[in-house]
């Protein structure tokens, strides 16, 4: 797979076939952090702590679960009232059972549900925790300085970043995940969308709804 | 003790740069690390030992250092607490990709 | 130890100790009175398992509910809001309800 997909950044030098791919990146990197990476995976193969499929099949399980993975557990909780019951009271079971997937050793996750009444923001002050085990990696925003120090304390200053104005009764909920347990937001259903199946909804679920940062497309 | 660079909440700070950003292979291969050692099978260290690492760098490396760049450092360092790595062998190794990069045209 | 020792809707006051080594209780809501929202189950002690120790018998965690205002004080610029945190249950005690408020609401 390709790793030089920065834009302008691209090394001309390095092809994505280049069997030194490992260590590239130095537009962004430091050499020191490559080399460590390197040297350190090396090191920990040949003790046999891990192999190289080791690596490989973590890779690939973590670029599995994407957002889009979340869109679809979104789409069923708008249009199965039991699912979102059950999805609200305990998310891991109901999530494990309806899309087959194998949650154990991931961490615990509550879902939250936004309504006309209150809206949740979710967010790692402390480092950046995520429910990686339904939307894949957070985004760099999610894990910057300027995301952590702010949403605690100008919540609404930092959704109208987002380009999310919210009705001034609604109130916001800051969720600052500090410990084991992680969030996931079900965003308000958008209007106009009765009647609608499962994967027509899933395409109105973007990634920054299920954390809170926006709602869900209007259609 | 005053509050640590990590614990942010609060804290002035200007606008959040939404770019998106792909992952590269090094980042992909520092966190399949850190899941793989971490793992609650494996145990040979924890996500919270991670965090203390990573917490423990100075503020400025802190800020300065990308996401992973932080995170393989916090990973060298409790492999080498754990006495998966000798320092000697890992410092040595890095030097020896270190000249065979440097011999590639 | 079995039951959760505070139940959903209970007052709480978190603790202000500085601890120089690695916790999960965030500065800024040292100190801050809150409302217990739920109880999410009880984890090993991450404060143990930072420094490789097994953080047993396992703590109950909490998610809290606080005032904005509470939380910020004078720093409080924008219309009233929540924030929650989950907390471990020795960073907690019962506290008298809108005790330490009144300053910004």
């Amino acid at each position: 797979m390709s790793t030089h997909d920065h834009g302008d950044h691209v090394h001309p030098e390095h092809g994505a076939d280049d069997p030194h791919a490992p260590i590239d990146d130095f537009d962004h990197y430091r050499p020191e952090s490559l080399l460590m990476e390197q040297a350190l995976r090396e090191l920990l193969m040949e003790q046999g702590v891990f192999t190289a499929e080791d690596i490989q099949r973590q890779i690939d399980l973590t670029e599995s679960r994407t957002p889009a993975l979340g869109a679809r557990v979104i789409a069923r909780a708008w249009v199965d009232d039991a699912f979102r019951a059950a999805l609200l009271a305990d998310a891991k079971p109901a999530l494990g059972s309806a899309f087959e997937l194998d949650l154990a050793n991931t961490p615990e996750l509550t879902v939250l549900e936004n309504t006309q009444a209150v809206h949740h923001v979710v967010c790692c002050t402390l480092c950046s925790c995520y429910p990686r085990n339904i939307l894949g990696i957070p985004p760099a925003w999610y894990k910057s300085r300027e995301y952590r120090s702010r949403v605690v304390i100008e919540p609404r200053s930092v959704l109208k970043e987002f380009g999310t104005e919210l009705p001034a009764q609604r109130e916001i909920r800051v969720v600052d995940s500090t410990a084991d347990m992680r969030y996931l937001v079900i965003p308000l259903r958008p209007q106009g969308t009765e009647g609608w199946d499962e994967e027509r909804l899933a395409a109105l679920v973007t990634r920054d709804s299920m954390i809170g940062v926006a709602q869900a497309l209007v259609p | 003790m005053s509050k640590n660079v990590h614990d942010m909440g609060g804290d002035p700070a200007g606008l959040i740069d939404r770019a998106e950003h792909s992952r590269t292979l090094f980042d992909q291969r520092v966190d399949a690390m850190l899941r793989l050692l971490a793992h609650p099978q494996k145990g040979y260290f924890t996500v919270d030992a991670m965090r203390r690492s990573i917490e423990s760098l100075d503020p400025q490396a802190y800020h300065e250092l990308a996401y992973y760049e932080r995170w393989v450092r916090a990973v060298r360092q409790l492999a080498i607490e754990r006495g998966l790595v000798d320092e000697a062998a890992l410092e040595q190794r890095m030097a020896s990709i270190a000249a065979r990069r440097a011999v590639k045209p | 130890m079995s039951r959760p020792a505070l139940a959903a809707g209970v007052a709480v006051k978190v603790g202000t100790a500085e601890p120089s080594t690695h916790c999960r209780t965030p500065h800024y809501l040292r100190g801050k009175h809150g409302v217990v929202v739920r109880t999410l189950g009880r984890y090993p002690n991450p404060e143990a398992l930072a420094y490789h120790k097994p953080g047993l018998p396992p703590i109950t965690l909490y998610q809290v509910e606080f005032d904005a205002a509470e939380v910020w004080g004078e720093r409080l610029r924008e219309a009233p809001y929540r924030i929650t945190a989950d907390i471990f249950e020795h960073w907690l005690e019962p506290a008298v309800p809108d005790s330490g408020q009144g300053n910004a609401a």
